[in-house]
């Protein structure tokens, strides 16, 4: 019944199951239904990449639906180049970075407390962090708006000395946004992990610091992995808050930048697709190298009890 | 289960331990703890709650954003009339997210199950399947948006040249029709949504029992019953998030229609009429808080559901 350490474990017990299905058209259908389902879900993405590494002179003669006669990379070097692609990339990484290892040093601490203490407060609390994960964004945001532009922070933080218009200000509300879902998460996590450790670590009259930071925190490493994977995706690719509370297009990162690139820079089909898919290629990575933690990530945050 | 009677059993003796575990706390750890409580909470309380009892507060006044807080004066509940009665993309706004929504359960989460089903029947190359269905879920909506682009564009587009309707005459514009284009976009929304339910149902079913299946087998149920009498239930904790999910994605959505076309012309959403209300050259704050009042109200549904769900599992643990 404990809740998220059986998931990222379960896996290896799962493949030793035998296969249930004996008939072979059972298999075969399966299959049939498999191959047909995932090639009709890549054509979007196949589409898009065949349009990228075609030149915009070869389509336009013989349109888009044709067999290749050059492929290059020359879309993909020009949309990086005229839209100057290295700059919203520059700002996706000072919201993203900074907001994912905020949210997650306060989402453990108040995971920390939820699950190692018995306080009166303790429901209450785990209610006001994981329902604030589930308000619609617009819900929040016309209050918040005026928050934006009404609240004064020092210039270090803003140029423009209001969380409106800068990047702290998008920091702010990922992680605000973001930290309920990781309290829910590393809390459940945590009281898998079992109390003799922290226990032991009380006898020795270790302070509370010491028995998170020490003793707590390195157990939790795969659950932080995942969340951190999850994070860094949800908030690089986060559309909204950006649109909403940053004014100046230059300050934008990537994702939402793209809705202003789109018409300006990406003048045709071939720039358009690569355009879009390097802003694909961080999340990407993330799919090849850390597909396993991001699954877990999500796993973790629905499989409980 | 014998687990959950273990730890019931221990549990008054884990609580009393758990108590001097309190009161042998220092001065020094009682400042760690509320801060580690306190900063985050703060946060949370400020940049969330706020903001959204702040909503409700505005709904029922009158402000344009000018001449701060002393401006603000009340209005009884004229925005919400308003709405109701004299600003015409408000219905087929709240039409279009029932539509997302009634799609996104009817079609989209059975898609994305039937896919988790398929799939851990064990057969070869699964893992492969898996990864290439779910590419869709690591990309941001906005990209999904102009991906589809391609194929929905009317001269260019895949979609018009596979089927011929490219020439001047007889063009389908899927996203310019405003009888067509919340469909195509709907498209792209079960596009991502249907692998991402998939994924939660994966978990859930690697963890089901292998031996209740047995179990059924060998009681002489066929799969089809096998699965929905004896996994679906089991699988209880999964549907409740996968619906909760499904409400509030529903209720966001807001990327795919911006990216599109900024929401007009057939592809108008709750959400994007409050953005629309607040952010640019009109502020109407109390209109666009009515407007966000009635998401909030709906999405109140969902959030209490899973809160009462996961509330009753903590207990019972």
């Amino acid at each position: 019944m404990t809740a998220a350490t059986p998931v990222l474990h379960r896996t290896q017990a799962a493949t030793a199951r035998p296969t249930e299905h004996k008939t072979p058209i059972g298999r075969i259908g399966a299959h049939v239904f498999l191959i047909v389902m995932t090639l009709l879900w890549i054509t979007p993405i196949v589409w898009a990449l065949y349009t990228s590494l075609r030149p915009y002179n070869e389509t336009s003669k013989y349109g888009y639906l044709s067999w290749p006669r050059n492929l290059t990379f020359s879309n993909f070097t020009n949309a990086w180049k005229q839209a100057d692609m290295l700059h919203y990339f520059w700002n996706s990484a000072l919201i993203t970075v900074p907001s994912v290892i905020i949210a997650l040093v306060l989402a453990s601490c108040v995971a920390f407390v939820l699950s190692r203490f018995s306080f009166w407060f303790n429901i209450p609390l785990l209610i006001i962090f994981a329902a604030a994960n589930l308000l619609p964004q617009q819900v929040i945001i016309t209050p918040l708006y005026r928050i934006y532009l009404t609240v004064h922070v020092p210039t270090f933080i803003s140029s423009s000395g209001l969380l409106y218009n800068s990047y702290a200000g998008l920091v702010v509300i990922n992680t605000a946004f973001q930290v309920g879902f990781c309290v829910f998460v590393l809390s459940n996590y945590m009281k898998s992990i079992p109390h003799e450790i922290t226990e032991a670590a009380l006898i020795d009259g270790a302070p509370v610091w010491t028995r998170y930071w020490k003793l707590t925190l390195p157990l939790c490493r795969p659950a932080l992995a995942a969340l951190a994977t999850l994070l860094t995706t949800w908030i690089y690719n986060d559309f909204f808050w950006a649109i909403a509370l940053i004014s100046s297009g230059s300050k934008r990162p990537i994702t939402s930048a793209l809705a202003n690139l789109q018409g300006q820079y990406f003048v045709n089909q071939n720039l358009l697709a690569a355009g879009a898919l390097i802003t694909a290629v961080p999340t990407l990575l993330v799919y090849v190298i850390l597909q396993k933690q991001f699954i877990a990530g999500l796993s973790l945050g629905s499989s409980k009890g | 289960m014998v687990s959950a009677e273990l730890t019931l059993s221990s549990s008054p003796a884990t609580r009393k331990r758990r108590r001097r575990g309190v009161r042998t706390l220092s001065g020094r750890d009682i400042a760690v703890l509320s801060a580690m409580i306190g900063i985050p909470l703060l946060g949370v309380l400020f940049f969330i709650w706020f903001p959204a009892v702040a909503t409700v507060f505005l709904s029922f006044t009158k402000w344009n954003g000018i001449g701060g807080i002393k401006a603000i004066h009340a209005d009884g509940v004229q925005n919400y009339v308003q709405a109701a009665t004299n600003y015409p993309p408000f219905w087929p706004a709240v039409r279009h997210n029932v539509l997302w929504l009634v799609v996104f359960i009817v079609f989209a989460s059975p898609l994305g199950m039937l896919f988790a089903v398929v799939l851990d029947r064990q057969i070869r190359g699964s893992r492969i399947y898996q990864s290439l269905l779910f590419l869709p879920v690591m990309l941001s909506l906005a990209l999904i948006g102009i991906i589809w682009e391609l194929i929905y564009s009317p001269n260019y587009g895949l979609l018009n040249n596979v089927i011929g309707r490219n020439g001047t005459h007889n063009l389908i514009d899927w996203l310019g029709n405003p009888h067509l284009n919340l469909w195509a976009v709907l498209v792209e929304a079960c596009w991502r949504q249907a692998p991402y339910v998939m994924v939660l149902y994966l978990a859930g079913l690697k963890a089901v029992d292998p031996t209740l299946r047995e179990a059924a087998l060998v009681d002489g149920a066929n799969p089809w019953q096998t699965f929905w009498r004896v996994v679906f239930p089991v699988l209880r904790p999964i549907n409740v998030v996968v619906l909760v999910i499904t409400v509030i994605e529903s209720l966001r959505a807001f990327d795919l229609v911006y990216i599109t076309n900024g929401g007009n012309n057939g592809l108008e959403l709750l959400s994007v009429l409050i953005t629309r209300n607040i952010v640019g050259q009109v502020s109407r704050i109390g209109f666009g808080s009515a407007l966000g009042v009635v998401l909030l109200v709906i999405s109140l549904v969902p959030i209490v559901t899973f809160l009462v769900f996961q509330l009753r599992q903590e207990k019972r643990r």
